[in-house]
């Protein structure tokens, strides 16, 4: 990654974590999603103002004892994955506040 | 049976599936008769219904043989179409129209969809499955076509009163999930009976080569029960609505995998 990536989770799902998955369904055209725990740990961290980078570090190393570098790339290609069924929204610059968002 | 409208006379029948009465109004007495046949035992008597349809009966040469189904909101008013029929749903008078033929699969499928759109909201879903009462309580058999739902629904002992052999009405009340008969039927095509009990289990059914019950993870429950919910309506509200509600009915509801045999032993195992 060259430079700071932010995730925020959609407002256009629901989501339910039952057990060790999180189950996620797109409003936008009802698939569903099934996150594995790291996957989940992702989600769960994604909250506009954390960049992925520092997700990765502070909450997958850590509890998954996985190297930097494999967890970065593994933490962008799933970012990018959920961004593209439009369950996960993904941007340069950190997202603004809940309510403050631009019209 | 009574009704006036401004053109020609009107007739109405009211017919409560899930206990949720739908005032039907029609301009032909031929095919009101069809109707109060069709939902017999599901036809109560004219008062004050919840929703109301007229319907416009458009002549047979006036249908397409497209079958897909679009369901789309648009400022609050509902707009549901089919080959055979196009229907409209103000949801906040609760009135609308339906503009079909002499057919009564085309109200039929109107009502389960309009049935869908009302259940989203209150924390229930119609859902591919057999159901019966037994001993006063509900169970549920869901499963793909082929999977058994009309084979253990003509299994039922004696003691148990089959609410459907094909979609199952649940509604969550007061005290939790219940399950109410409907006039939906499969290839037993035997109208349910019209009552419901509260839910003690749902089966998600598998043909096997002997009697099994095994429970099943929270997720896959889920999963199995979004994958047989019936829903049309292409709405985000509702989409995340309906998969709340198969989270709760999970949460509440025991649900387990039934590999069964195809004789009447395997109700030995539903109690």
């Amino acid at each position: 990654m060259n430079s700071k990536r932010y995730v925020a989770r959609s407002s256009e799902i629901a989501a339910r974590r039952l057990g060790d998955e999180m189950m996620i369904m797109s409003g936008r055209d009802s698939t569903l999603f099934t996150l594995n725990e790291v996957a989940t740990a992702i989600w769960e961290a994604a909250d506009g103002s954390t960049a992925l980078d520092e997700i990765v570090q502070r909450k997958i190393c850590p509890a998954f004892e996985v190297e930097l570098e494999v967890a970065l790339r593994d933490a962008e290609s799933l970012a990018e994955g959920l961004a593209g069924h439009g369950i996960l929204l993904l941007s340069d610059e950190p997202f603004p506040p809940p309510g403050q968002e631009s019209k | 049976m009574s009704g006036l409208a401004t053109a020609a006379e009107r007739f109405d029948v009211v017919i409560a599936i899930g206990g949720l009465p739908i005032r039907i109004r029609v301009d032909d007495p031929a095919f009101l008769r069809v109707l109060q046949e069709r939902y017999a035992g599901f036809v109560i008597s004219p008062r004050r219904a919840r929703f109301e349809f007229e319907i416009d009966l458009a002549p047979p040469g006036l249908i397409s043989e497209d079958e897909d189904v679009r369901v789309r909101r648009d400022s609050g008013r509902w707009s549901l179409d089919r080959g055979d029929f196009h229907a409209e749903w103000d949801s906040a008078s609760a009135r609308g129209r339906i503009r079909q033929t002499a057919n009564p699969y085309s109200i039929d499928a109107v009502l389960r969809i309009v049935h869908t759109l009302l259940l989203a909201k209150e924390g229930g879903f119609l859902l591919h499955a057999a159901s019966a009462v037994r001993n006063g309580r509900a169970f549920l058999f869901t499963g793909v076509s082929g999977a058994g739902k009309t084979t253990i629904a003509s299994l039922a002992p004696k003691d148990a009163v089959v609410l459907t052999d094909e979609i199952s009405y649940v509604r969550k009340l007061e005290g939790g999930y219940s399950a109410f008969g409907t006039p939906f039927t499969g290839e037993l095509a035997k109208v349910g009976e019209n009552i419901h009990g509260p839910i003690a289990a749902l089966y998600l059914l598998a043909k096997g080569l002997e009697n099994r019950v095994e429970p099943v993870s929270s997720s896959e429950a889920v999963r199995a029960l979004l994958s047989n919910i019936l829903f049309f309506a292409a709405d985000a509200e509702l989409v995340q609505l309906v998969f709340q509600s198969a989270c709760e009915f999970v949460g509440c509801v025991p649900v387990y995998r039934l590999t069964f045999v195809p004789d009447e032993r395997v109700w030995e195992m539903i109690a």
